[in-house]
């Protein structure tokens, strides 16, 4: 989706503002909205790519005008409405009007130790051979779907040269539909600043990962 | 409140939290805090979060993973050879030997910063961060100044931390579009001869390791004392 989530390139925002011996979290509602987020999300009734794009499809406004832990609760609670979880009302009121939807696997405070150290790889093995190799040039596709991509605009239709294998991954514009997770490989594909941003650039050369799908040889 | 209520904006919030952090912590709660305690007794209520996994969760990053982490990988690397070829070659191998593993970690590559290249990472799709190594990320990693400029103008957001290069150097930007999540490894500051591990892990910031910073130097450290 062509949204304002994807901001690489994007100018007039403003100088960075590094905060000096930051803390951790800035208000008492991040820890737990931080919280929140990882243990509803570990009952897996959606994946890393639909939490996402549940981010990336909130209003652009309020989207931009949200600190990150404000866009990681509001993709949380459109998650949770979307399946059914909780209704208007409950987030409304904070009380339940409805029966909890069952079964599901609540994280257990014994359990997040655990949980944590094992993450979730992405990596899957598949059938066949990767298309392309370290050192070939390669041209990325200008695509523009409407759901989630991984291909930020900045890098559609520009030529570069794959640097990295990583094997196949779990594809987020597939998972991210919900129809299943159609690995396919991973490569790092190296762009020089100019192919990017003719002479307007202070970078030699950017990386991005790209899946098989968004690359065609060039 | 509903979920799309119209926000004050990042700073405003932090403003206000900062205040109730202090203050008595009933009766000046933020909205932010009154809306996050509705939906985690909502949320209690349904069944669908223990609320001491909540404050597992909460102090694991709060207090146990951060960038000494990802400072003791560097330390290592710049004193042991053998390790430093691991880490470039395999980073979640090596990095896992240390025990820093799983969530926002599974799969790592680092990248060597040398006098003539530079290396600097961002997500400028959403906050992807090391977690194992450098912990949860600060609130200018995931914000659209250093998002949209990274990979435009990387020496002008480092001139902001700072940092300018020579105009020698070959800047390299690293966008985490995938589950891949980059650790810079800085060059070792010069005139730390003979240090120890554990000496040369106190010069190793957080924002080196992201690319934006360079370390410390044993004369900063000598500042610092002072």
């Amino acid at each position: 989706m062509n949204g304002v989530h994807d901001m690489g390139g994007a100018q007039n925002f403003g100088p960075v503002a590094p905060e000096p011996d930051e803390p951790r979290f800035h208000a008492p509602w991040e820890r737990r909205a931080f919280a929140l987020t990882l243990a509803v999300g570990s009952a897996r009734r959606w994946n890393l790519d639909q939490a996402r794009s549940a981010r990336e499809s909130l209003p652009p406004a309020q989207y931009l005008a949200s600190s990150y832990y404000r866009i990681w609760l509001d993709g949380l609670c459109a998650l949770m409405l979307e399946r059914g979880m909780v209704t208007r009302e409950e987030l409304a009121d904070g009380r339940m009007h409805e029966p909890p939807a069952r079964p599901f696997g609540v994280l257990a405070a014994d359990k997040v130790t655990a949980v944590l150290a094992r993450g979730g790889s992405t990596a899957r093995a598949v059938a066949g051979e990767a298309r392309f190799h370290v050192g070939d040039a390669v041209r990325t596709r200008e695509i523009n779907p409407p759901t989630h991509t991984r291909l930020p605009r900045y890098c559609r239709g520009k030529r570069g040269t794959v640097v990295m294998l990583h094997g196949a991954h779990v594809f987020p514009d597939a998972n991210a539909r919900g129809t299943g997770e159609d690995p396919q490989w991973l490569y790092t594909v190296r762009f020089e600043g100019a192919e990017l941003w003719g002479a307007d650039t202070s970078a030699t050369a950017v990386h991005v990962d790209c899946w098989e799908p968004y690359l065609e040889r060039a | 409140m509903n979920e799309k209520a119209p926000n004050a904006g990042h700073r405003h919030e932090h403003d206000d939290a900062a205040d109730h952090d202090h203050g008595d912590g009933g009766s000046e709660l933020s909205e932010m805090d009154l809306r996050v305690r509705a939906l985690e007794s909502l949320l209690v209520e349904k069944g669908y979060v223990d609320p001491q996994a909540l404050d597992i969760l909460i102090e694991t990053y709060e207090t146990k993973v951060g960038p000494h982490n990802g400072a003791r990988v560097v330390a290592k690397a710049w004193t042991d050879p053998e390790f430093k070829r691991w880490l470039l070659t395999d980073a979640s191998a090596a990095i896992a030997s240390l025990g820093y593993t799983g969530r926002q970690g599974e799969h790592m590559v680092a990248l060597e910063n040398t006098p003539q290249v530079h290396n600097m990472v961002v997500c400028t799709l959403c906050s992807c961060y090391p977690w194992p190594v450098l912990g949860l990320p600060p609130v200018w990693y995931k914000s659209a100044p250093y998002r949209s400029r990274a990979v435009i103008d990387p020496r002008g957001v480092m001139a902001e931390f700072g940092v300018r290069l020579p105009d020698s150097v070959e800047v390299r930007v690293w966008d985490s579009t995938a589950e891949i999540r980059y650790l810079v490894l800085p060059e070792r500051p010069a005139q730390t001869e003979g240090w120890s591990e554990a000496q040369l892990a106190t010069l190793v910031t957080r924002d080196s390791m992201i690319g934006t910073g360079l370390p410390a130097t044993p004369s900063d450290i000598v500042q610092r004392a002072s």
